[in-house]
């Protein structure tokens, strides 16, 4: 062998090509992206705030025609008691939102803190979890959903509860699905061997490296609460009068569809443009691929 | 560009030339860059070129442009590929896939990954001749049938119905030559087709690429980041670094007289030396001792034995500051020891001791001290660094959790430990993401030297590095040895780093201790036959060597040689060339010392086994019988094989 | 279909019929918990306590709830789920007609968008990034994302209300004149299979997309083989698995959508059996629709986990 009197310098490779300065608060979103965050934004500061913007008295019955077209005095039409649509829309916000966004929470907690633990922990203890919470995803959700209120009813204590059962296999079979790839990773490896806890990995180790895909999970999550919510108030075993949420006022003034009342289209735009606001902010965040599956 | 080639026929233009070729690739941010700037060479009918480089140095990217070809995200931006008549870089779709797989053929790297799992091998074999109409299906299988005939498969005429999953990963491999051969195509490209093999397959596939390389008078370009491979097949090398050319040659003369100071360092950095040996003087109680450690999945029988056994009975000794050595291919159950020392893997049976006191099997019944004793540094520097935290936060960790360190203390121990390992200290604010890859290793290392411990598992920490960064962190390893006398287990398929860094050797075989001792002992024969039939698989960085190596490893059986071994039998006797019917099937050959005061698990005495070692090869240390370039002395180059195949 | 399958399949069997109990365990547990008193909620407040009593012994109620949980058990599997406790009928009479009612919509469904989604799937998958693609995904991501009362709505507005083309309501399939059947089921038809088109049309073109960036397909592509080739020989026979499974999952839609549909458009089939007993608290009906969901949704998965160890090649050929 020859000798070259060559040694090899430290950092003889180059380091990986410099990246564009991150932008941890303010990610490049697209239009899309954009608007899809106002109209969140917009109905978030309406579920706090929504009776002050209204036009009229939501349970105000007024001088108006039932089932009235867009006009001028009611943007949305008007009821079948002949009340303001837009205004009942505004505060039917409060109702929906905040049901869903309370339910969500819950399930997205629990989810993910038993996904974690289960990654984590593994064993006897991953597969009862993941035995007994598998065999909840196969109940569909609504039908899950109409079974709790057959037997709990649908207070609104109950309801947030209910939808947050109903969703939190879900939640937890990504959170442990995500959090067990990691868990394999050498660095985990390392930090068990120096003989960490538990508890440290979960929260150490393994949840920085699954904050992407839990909080894509969430936002879809709460698209899904939404729908069922909004079903179940449809089929009059969601919230009950005298508060009305989107899907009620669907409900209510179903009588208006053959004369193609707004009444009965503007609350589900309502809840179309939230949930479709959701998926556009989702996509440009996160890429169009994210997982859609587990709504039924 | 330099004019590499003066070419035998003169007068007839090169097969294929590339002039000023152009490749960019698109960042995160939307911007292009370019990954092959500016690159020309040529391509003789009939001559195999090599295009050789580190990861990043554009040598794939390059392979495929010839094929008009790129990659996610890259596009071909400039310059022109001519093969034969045909501008490449000018044909429209439909003009690329006329030319794809009929004029030019492509092998990958992983042929498990390139062989579509639903279909058999023959539809797939065939395939390229079907579309582009050069022969029946009828006449396309009886030419695949020679192909794999030449290619010296096993059942060859029988081996295309199976599908891909049942046949091995250097089978497949030659299988995916005969599917590139079928069109009998102008030019064929090896995308580095042996690098995911075990040393010892590869020989066998680089044998029969060879002999059909030669046979046919194919026309190829040889992708690879190993110059002793290159230097076997490849008439002229191109070296590539960061997309651009540094070097072009005739193979003798880039490994012998190499121009670039780069091609300098790659051969340096190929051929390691072996690193200041530690001292040893001390025959006092061993660190760490191993017996009978036996380990493996799928829970345990009534004997206490595992029902997939991964490790069976292995036992060695560790001392205070020198390197254990651990060597054996892909299965050989090495990383499993580093993890049922770790406690990461519960032990079937065993023990093992650190300073004479047993550790507890599992994790969580050692003390944090005994944790501490022992680090263990993964081969993936990439997932072995939590990639949300900082390269501080990663070293800071094992301060706290073990010295209890904190505030002013903590960050001035952690700017030592990035002095320790010649990383500059302002990289303690970084993330993983913006290291290189020899970086990652180093702070994977500087993390296990901050608990301060007294051995160092390595499980293969250089192989996923390029040769030059490897070298450079076997230094660093060997410096550390030399001020902190520190222990290491290090675990590696390379048989050129264990012999550079070791003080002893074991050599693993389907779990089984078969060959163990010092370096200075390990460096002669006598050799258990599998020791010797991977020293000699190892390629060596000179012309001539495969013709050699490989009529000596001829001798062994392949890896599906069809001889059968009862479990109780000794692993490697379906290859040994040696072994006894009877005896080596049926019993577990016990370790036993040879006259060199190493330890062999074999049936045949000494004397057979020195019949079977060449005298050129060897596994350790002193090479005193090679001469100054590297090659055998004269004499000694053809390898006799004594004992006759029983 | 060597051992090693069999084996499977039995394990999804087996598994399929241990979820199966569980769900319904769930069910009942959940149904009987309640707080309060079922009988004395049917009653009313005003009833005297003899009469509830009464009632309470005649439900059984009276009885400890393991042994209440097994006879029900043993009422299913003989096909006697009980007697409605708003009614009196038997609950299999009730089901018997709106299960055949509601397995027509299902089926008709089915039969009009698995083609149609494949189709889109498969083509937008192999359009990737193409305006067509780009067109098909929002349409999709808007349709998924939306309720189905809302899709219901907007196809009777459109279709009936403005255009006239189709009854408003939907009516039981009667009478074998087909053209009658199809204008009687036609609204609940176009809205679920909205609904599952655009659900399995997404899931198809993922599945698919993921095949295509596997390295034989690479290797195809540089041996010469046109787009259609490496799609329909190469791509499809390894996305077998995947898209069987999003084919079940998507059909499993229908089982939420149905319960709307059939709600809206006044369909007699079992999800508004089961929306009614819920309203009225008719347990012994929520249960067996419930199980029949449930069933059937099992049904799907296990098919699709079928279909993937079939067409695995790993398991066909040891």
């Amino acid at each position: 062998m020859m000798n070259h009197d060559v040694s090899p310098p430290v950092l003889a490779e180059a380091p990986p090509a410099p990246r564009p300065a991150r932008r941890l608060f303010w990610p490049r979103i697209g239009f899309a992206g954009t608007l899809g965050g106002s109209i969140i934004l917009f109905w978030l500061v309406m579920a706090l705030f929504g009776g002050h913007f209204a036009p009229h008295d939501a349970t105000e019955m007024l001088d108006a025609d039932v089932f009235e077209p867009i006009n001028w005095l009611y943007p949305f039409g008007t009821d079948y008691l002949g009340r303001d649509i837009l205004s009942r829309v505004l505060a039917g916000a409060r109702q929906t939102v905040g049901i869903a966004l309370a339910a969500t929470v819950l399930a997205a907690l629990g989810g993910l803190l038993a996904g974690l633990a289960a990654a984590v922990i593994g064993g006897w203890f991953d597969a009862i979890l993941s035995r007994t919470l598998d065999a909840m995803i196969s109940i569909p959700s609504k039908l899950f959903g109409l079974i709790l209120v057959a037997a709990f009813g649908s207070s609104i204590l109950v309801l947030i509860p209910t939808l947050a059962v109903i969703y939190l296999p879900g939640c937890y079979r990504l959170v442990r699905a995500a959090a067990v790839n990691v868990a394999k990773l050498d660095f985990v490896l390392v930090a068990r061997a120096r003989g960490e806890g538990s508890f440290y990995i979960m929260t150490r180790e393994v949840l920085p490296n699954i904050v992407g895909p839990v909080l894509a999970d969430f936002g879809l999550r709460f698209v899904y609460v939404v729908l069922l919510l909004s079903s179940l108030s449809f089929l009059g075993l969601g919230v009950q009068p005298p508060d009305a949420d989107w899907g009620s006022l669907v409900r209510e003034n179903i009588g208006g569809l053959p004369y193609g009342a707004p009444a009965v289209i503007m609350p589900a735009v309502a809840i179309a443009s939230l949930t479709i606001s959701i998926n556009m902010l989702i996509d440009s965040l996160f890429g169009r691929n994210t997982d859609r599956k587990g709504a039924h | 560009m330099t004019k590499m080639t003066q070419s035998a026929d003169s007068g007839a233009a090169p097969l294929v030339e590339v002039r000023n070729l152009k490749v960019v690739a698109r960042g995160e941010d939307g911007r292009e860059f370019p990954i092959v700037k500016d690159v020309s060479f040529s391509v003789e009918r009939g001559e195999v070129v090599a295009l050789i480089g580190e990861s990043g140095s554009g040598k794939t990217t390059i392979a495929l442009a010839m094929m008009g070809h790129a990659r996610g995200g890259c596009r071909i931006a400039g310059g022109r590929v001519r093969l034969g008549d045909s501008e490449v870089t000018a044909l429209s779709d439909a003009g690329l896939a006329d030319l794809r797989g009929r004029r030019v053929a492509y092998i990958a790297q992983s042929a498990a990954a390139a062989f579509n799992p639903s279909r058999t091998i023959m539809t797939q074999v065939v395939e390229s001749a079907l579309i582009h109409k050069t022969a029946t299906r009828a006449e396309a299988e009886i030419k695949a049938r020679a192909l794999f005939k030449a290619l010296a498969l096993p059942d060859p005429d029988r081996v295309g119905d199976r599908y891909p999953h049942q046949v091995s990963g250097g089978q497949l491999q030659r299988l995916l030559a005969a599917m590139a051969l079928i069109t009998d195509p102008e030019l064929v490209i090896f995308d580095e087709p042996t690098t995911a093999l075990d040393v010892t397959t590869q020989i066998e596939v680089l044998k029969a690429f060879k002999a059909v390389v030669r046979d046919r008078g194919t026309t190829g370009l040889y992708v690879s980041h190993d110059l002793a491979v290159v230097t076997q097949v490849a008439d002229h090398i191109v070296v590539l670094r960061d997309g651009a050319i540094r070097e072009v040659g005739a193979t003798g003369q880039i490994i012998d007289a190499p121009r670039d100071d780069y091609t300098r360092s790659l051969i340096a950095a190929a051929e390691p030396q072996p690193r200041g040996a530690a001292l040893l003087a001390e025959p006092s109680a061993p660190l760490l001792e191993v017996n009978g450690l036996t380990a493996g999945y799928g829970g345990v029988d009534s004997a206490g034995m595992p029902y997939i056994p991964v490790l069976n009975d292995v036992g060695f000794r560790i001392h205070r500051g020198s390197t254990l050595g651990v060597i054996g291919e892909s299965g050989c159950g090495k990383s499993t020891l580093a993890r049922v020392i770790a406690g990461l893997m519960p032990r079937a049976r065993g023990s093992v001791k650190l300073d004479g006191r047993i550790l507890a099997p599992a994790i969580g019944s050692r003390s944090r001290e005994e944790l501490r004793r022992i680090q263990i540094v993964f081969q993936m520097a990439d997932t072995a660094l939590n990639p949300a935290t900082t390269v501080g936060k990663v070293l800071s960790r094992p301060l706290a959790f073990y010295h209890g360190l904190s505030g002013p203390a903590l960050d001035r121990r952690v700017a030592e430990l990035l002095d320790l390992v010649k990383l500059p200290r302002k990289l303690a604010a970084r993330k993983p993401a913006e290291l290189s890859g020899g970086q990652k290793q180093r702070i994977n290392l500087a993390r296990a030297l901050a608990a301060k411990p007294d051995l160092i598992l390595c499980d293969e920490v250089t192989s996923a590095l390029d040769t030059v960064v490897a070298a450079a962190i076997l230094d660093l390893l060997a410096e550390l040895q030399r001020e902190l006398g520190v222990s290491y287990m290090f675990i590696s398929h390379d048989l050129k780093t264990v012999r550079a860094i070791c003080d002893d050797i074991m050599v693993l075989y389907a779990g089984c201790k078969v060959e163990a001792g010092s370096r200075e002992a390990m460096a002669k024969p006598p050799h258990h036959p599998y020791t010797d039939l991977l020293t000699a698989s190892v390629p060596e960085m000179r012309m001539g060597w495969l013709e050699g190596a490989g009529a000596h490893t001829g001798a062994f059986a392949s890896m599906h040689g069809g001889r059968v071994v009862s479990r109780a039998g000794c692993a490697f006797y379906p290859r040994c060339p040696l072994g006894i019917e009877g005896l080596c099937d049926r019993e577990r050959p016990p370790l036993r010392p040879t006259v060199r005061g190493t330890e062999i698990a074999c049936h045949r005495s000494d004397g057979d086994l020195m019949g079977l070692t060449v005298h050129g090869t060897e596994i350790a240390g002193h090479r005193s019988d090679l001469d100054v370039m590297g090659r055998p002395s004269a004499g000694q180059r053809s390898p006799t094989i004594a004992a006759t195949s029983i | 279909m060597n051992a090693v399958i069999w084996k499977l399949l039995l394990t999804r069997l087996a598994t399929a019929a241990g979820t199966l109990l569980f769900v319904a365990t769930t069910v009942f547990v959940i149904t009987t918990m309640l707080p309060g008193d079922v009988a004395q909620e049917i009653l009313g407040q005003n009833a005297t306590p003899e009469a509830v009593a009464a009632l309470r012994s005649a439900m059984g109620l009276d009885q400890p709830p393991l042994e209440r949980f097994l006879s029900w058990l043993g009422g299913l599997m003989v096909g006697n789920p009980g007697v409605s406790l708003v009614n009196g009928l038997p609950v299999a009479t009730l089901i018997g007609e709106r299960l055949s009612n509601s397995l027509v919509l299902a089926a008709i469904t089915a039969a009009v968008s698995v083609p149609v989604a494949l189709l889109i799937g498969i083509s937008s998958a192999m359009l990737r990034g193409s305006l067509y693609d780009r067109v098909v995904g929002a349409a999709t991501i808007f349709v998924v994302s939306v309720p189905e009362f809302l899709v219901a709505s907007l196809a009777v507005l459109v279709f009936a209300v403005k255009l006239h083309w189709l009854p408003a309501l939907a009516q039981a399939p009667q009478g074998h004149d087909l053209l009658d059947l199809m204008r009687g089921l036609a609204m609940p038809i176009v809205t679920l299979s909205f609904v599952i088109v655009a659900q399995m049309a997404r899931m198809t073109r993922a599945a698919l997309i993921d095949t295509l960036s596997a390295p034989y397909i690479e290797m195809a592509r540089l041996k010469g083989a046109r787009p259609i080739r490496i799609v329909l020989t190469h791509a499809l026979p390894n996305a077998i698995g995947p898209i069987a499974n999003a084919v079940a999952l998507s059909l499993s839609f229908l089982l939420g959508g149905v319960i709307i549909v059939e709600t809206i458009f006044n369909y007699p089939g079992i999800a508004k059996l089961m929306v009614d007993g819920v309203a009225t608290r008719d347990f012994p009906v929520v249960q067996a629709c419930a199980l029949i969901f449930c069933a059937g949704y099992l049904l799907l998965v296990m098919l699709a986990d079928i279909a993937a160890i079939l067409s695995n090649p790993r398991l066909r050929h040891q």
